[in-house]
C-alpha cells in the first residue's frame, strides 16, 4: 500500500504514478500523507482504486474523477470531485463553493455542510450531503440527484434542467423554475439507495421533500422575462 | 400636384438617426415581443484591417524574390509548459465552432480542410465528436462555462486545450442553442432534453477571477501530464489586462476574438454593441505581453473578421503569432452561396446575409441539424475548398511579407504598416499615411 508524503514528494509525482496504473496492478490503496491544502490532488484518475488523503485538500481534488475511491479526511477547497465521471468521493469534513460542479457520474458525499453552488450544473451526479448547502446551489443543474440532509440556502435549484433535489430541512427559497413536487415511492426507493450508498442511518426517505423543474423556461417567451 | 402645391411640403426625406433598419427593427420588435436572435458577428461598419497599408521595400528595405525566396509561415503554440506544443504549418487556425450549431459533416470538412495544410481546428460549446477527431490532425479542446460534453477521456485526446473565458460576438453573454437543433444525438451529448431552448452560463462553474484561473489550468495541466497546451480564450473587451491576467493564470497561448467575430446565436443588441473591434484590440494585447517580457513566448491568436491574406499579415505585422478564422471558414464551405439563392430567397433573406443559423434550415447544411439539410454537404469537396482558401490566404500573406522584405511572415513589423485614418493610426499604433504621426504617441 503506496503512502504518499506530500511534504516531501511533489504533487506531480504523485498524479503522474496515479495516472501510470494499469488495470492490473497490485497498488490498489495509497495514502497520502500531510496534503496541506494543496490544490489539484488525485485529480484526473482513471482506474478503480481507492485514495485515502489525510488532512485539508485545496480546489479541485479528485476532479473529472473515473472510477477511483477517494477520501478526503478533512475539508475540501472549491470544486470537490468537479466535472466527475465515476466512483466514488467522500469528504468527512465541510466542502467548499461548487462541490460536484458539473459532474457527470458516481457519488460524491460530503459529511459536513456545503457552501454555495454545491451541484452547479450537475450533469447526473449524485450527491449527498449530509450538513447544509449554500446559496445557488443545483444552479442550472441538468441531471442527477443532490441529497440534503440539513437545509438549503437562496435560490435552490435556480433554472434547473432535469436533476432532482432532495432536502430533508428548510429551504430559502427556491430559484426560478424549481419548484416542489411531490415524493412519490419510486422517489423514496432512489434516495433510500442513495442514502444507504452515504452511509447514512436512521432516516427515512418520509422526512424529505422534492424539488425539481416546472419546465416553464424550457422555451425562451417574452412573457416569462421576469423570471430571468 | 401643381407647382405650387409641390412646396408645400418639403420632398420626403428618411432620418438618419432612425433608418430603414431601425425602423424595421422596431416594428419586429413591436410584432414578436422578442430580441433579434441571429448568427455571424457584427454587420455595422467598423475599424478594420482595410484601412491600414503596407509600405512594401524600395530603396531603403530590399524586398524577397517572390515564388524564389523562402518565405517561412509556421507557427510553434505552447512551448511555455507543454511538453508538446503544437506546429502549425500556416499561421491560421480554424476557430472554436460547436457540433450542435454545425452539421457533422461541416465540422468533418473543417477538419479535413485544416489538416491538409497543416493546421488545426477546435471544438466548440457542446464537446468533441468522433468525427471531427478523426479529421483533424491537430485538435483543440474548448472547456466552456457549460461543460457541455465535457469528459477526461476527450481532454485526453486533445492536441491543446482552450479556456474559453469569452467570445467577441458577446463579450460576457454566455451561449444560446435554440431547440429547433437540440437533436436527440446534440441532447445526449450535451445531457439536455430533446429540443428544449439551450441557454449557456456565461460564467465557469467552478472558478472566478484570475486567481482561481491559474488553479484551473494546473488541474488541466495535472489530468493530461504537463503535456500539450493550454489555451485561454478571452473576447476583446479590456485586452491589455484581460492577456496580462491570462499570461499570469499561466497559459501557453492567448486567443483574442473581436466584435466582428461570429457566432451561432446570440443577441443582434449584444453583437452590435458590446467589445472592441479586432484591429484596435491586438496593439494593447501585444503591449501587455511585450510589458511582462512574454511576446512571442505567449503566442497570441487573433480572431474576427479575418478574410484574405492581407488581413492576416497586418495582424501578424501588429504583434499576433497566428489568426482563427470562423465566419470566413463557413464561407469557404459554401455557407450563403449564391448558387443557393433561390432557397435563401424562400427564407426571406438574400444570399451573402443569411444569418438565422440557430434556427437550422441552412440550405448549404452547415449551421443545421436537419440531416436532409446536413447531407447536402459533402465534407471531401467542402475540405478541399477551405484547403484551397487557406492555402491562398497563406500565400496572399507570404506575398506581402516577401514585398517587405520577410523571410518569415513572422518578421512583419509595425513598422512595415501605415493607417489611411486618424483613427486607424491611433488605434492601430501606426504612423498616418505619408506622416510619421502616431496620434497620442509622444513622438
Amino acid at each position: 500500500m503506496p503512502t504518499v508524503d506530500l511534504a516531501s514528494s511533489p504533487l506531480r509525482e504523485l498524479n503522474g504514478a496515479l495516472h501510470k496504473l494499469t488495470p492490473n496492478t497490485n497498488e490498489t490503496h495509497w495514502t497520502v500523507t500531510n496534503p496541506r491544502g494543496q490544490h489539484n490532488i488525485a485529480v484526473g484518475l482513471d482506474f478503480p482504486v481507492e485514495i485515502d488523503i489525510d488532512g485539508h485538500v485545496g480546489y479541485y481534488c479528485a476532479g473529472m474523477n473515473k472510477q477511483a475511491r477517494v477520501t478526503v479526511r478533512g475539508n475540501a477547497g472549491q470544486g470537490v470531485a468537479e466535472n466527475m465521471m465515476s466512483g466514488r468521493v467522500h469528504v468527512t469534513g465541510d466542502a467548499s463553493q461548487a462541490a460536484g460542479a458539473s459532474g457527470n457520474g458516481g457519488l460524491l458525499v460530503i459529511d459536513g455542510n456545503a457552501s454555495a453552488r454545491c451541484g452547479i450544473s450537475m450533469k447526473g451526479i449524485d450527491i449527498v450531503v449530509k450538513g447544509s448547502v449554500g446559496h445557488l446551489s443545483a444552479f442550472m443543474a441538468q441531471a442527477g440527484k443532490l441529497v440534503v440532509l440539513g437545509d438549503a440556502g437562496e435560490a435552490l435549484g435556480d433554472s434547473i434542467y432535469e436533476a432532482q433535489l432532495f432536502v430533508r430541512g428548510t429551504v430559502t427559497s427556491l430559484g426560478a423554475d424549481c419548484v416542489e413536487k411531490p415524493l412519490r415511492d419510486e422517489h423514496k426507493v432512489e434516495l433510500k439507495k442513495l442514502l444507504d450508498d452515504a452511509g447514512v442511518e436512521g432516516v427515512s426517505p418520509d422526512e424529505f421533500r422534492r424539488y425539481g423543474s416546472a419546465r416553464k423556461l424550457y422555451h425562451f417567451h417574452i412573457d416569462n422575462v421576469g423570471s430571468y | 400636384m401643381s407647382a405650387q402645391d409641390r412646396w408645400i411640403h418639403t420632398p420626403p426625406r428618411k432620418s438618419a438617426t432612425f433608418d430603414d433598419a431601425a425602423i424595421a427593427e422596431i416594428r419586429r420588435a413591436a410584432a414578436t415581443g422578442i430580441y433579434d436572435i441571429r448568427g455571424a458577428g457584427a454587420k455595422r461598419k467598423l475599424p478594420h484591417f482595410d484601412d491600414l497599408l503596407f509600405l512594401g521595400a524600395s530603396i531603403s528595405r530590399y524586398p524577397l524574390e517572390g515564388y524564389r525566396e523562402k518565405c517561412a509561415t509556421d507557427v510553434v503554440i505552447g512551448a511555455r509548459f507543454a511538453k508538446k506544443p503544437i506546429h502549425l504549418k500556416i499561421p491560421i487556425t480554424i476557430a472554436g465552432m460547436s457540433f450542435g450549431a454545425l452539421s457533422g459533416p461541416a465540422k468533418e470538412a473543417l477538419g479535413r480542410g485544416a489538416s491538409a495544410v497543416g493546421t488545426s481546428t477546435t471544438t466548440g460549446d457542446g464537446g468533441m465528436t468522433p468525427e471531427e477527431r478523426g479529421h483533424s490532425d491537430l485538435l483543440v479542446y474548448q472547456v466552456l462555462p457549460s461543460r457541455y460534453g465535457m469528459n477526461p477521456d476527450d481532454l485526453r485526446k486533445a492536441d491543446a486545450i482552450e479556456v474559453v473565458v469569452g467570445q467577441g460576438a458577446k463579450p460576457g453573454g454566455g451561449g444560446m442553442l435554440l431547440g429547433q437543433k437540440i437533436t436527440e444525438r446534440v441532447a445526449g451529448m450535451r445531457r439536455l432534453p430533446v429540443g428544449i431552448d439551450q441557454r449557456s452560463a456565461c460564467r465557469h462553474p467552478d472558478w472566478t477571477g484570475p486567481d482561481d484561473l491559474e488553479i484551473k489550468i494546473q488541474e488541466l495541466r495535472e489530468i493530461t501530464d504537463w503535456q500539450i497546451p493550454i489555451y485561454v480564450k478571452v473576447g476583446a473587451s479590456r485586452p491589455y489586462y484581460d492577456i496580462a491576467l491570462a499570461v499570469k493564470s499561466g497559459a501557453d497561448a492567448i486567443v483574442l476574438d473581436g466584435m466582428q467575430g461570429g457566432t451561432a446565436a446570440t443577441q443582434d443588441v449584444f453583437i452590435e454593441n458590446v467589445g472592441l473591434p479586432t484591429m484596435c484590440a491586438i496593439p494593447p494585447a501585444v503591449k501587455a505581453l511585450q510589458d511582462l517580457g512574454m511576446h512571442r513566448k505567449v503566442q497570441l491568436i487573433v480572431s474576427g473578421g479575418i478574410r484574405n491574406g492581407a488581413d492576416v499579415a497586418k495582424c501578424l505585422a501588429l504583434g499576433a503569432d497566428a489568426v482563427a478564422i470562423g465566419t470566413a471558414a463557413l464561407i469557404a464551405l459554401g455557407d450563403n452561396d449564391t448558387a443557393l439563392e433561390a432557397e435563401y430567397q424562400k427564407l426571406g433573406t438574400t444570399a451573402g446575409a443569411y444569418d438565422d443559423w440557430h434556427e437550422g434550415r441552412d440550405p448549404a447544411g452547415i449551421t443545421t441539424q436537419d440531416p436532409l439539410l446536413a447531407a447536402r454537404l459533402n465534407p471531401v469537396i467542402a475540405g478541399r475548398k477551405l484547403a484551397n482558401y487557406l492555402s491562398v490566404m497563406t500565400l496572399e500573406a507570404q506575398t506581402i511579407a516577401r514585398a517587405c522584405g520577410k523571410s518569415h511572415v513572422h518578421n512583419l513589423e509595425p513598422e512595415d504598416l501605415v493607417a489611411l485614418t486618424m483613427e486607424t493610426a491611433a488605434m492601430a499604433r501606426v504612423p498616418l499615411a505619408g506622416t510619421n504621426w502616431i496620434p497620442g504617441s509622444n513622438i
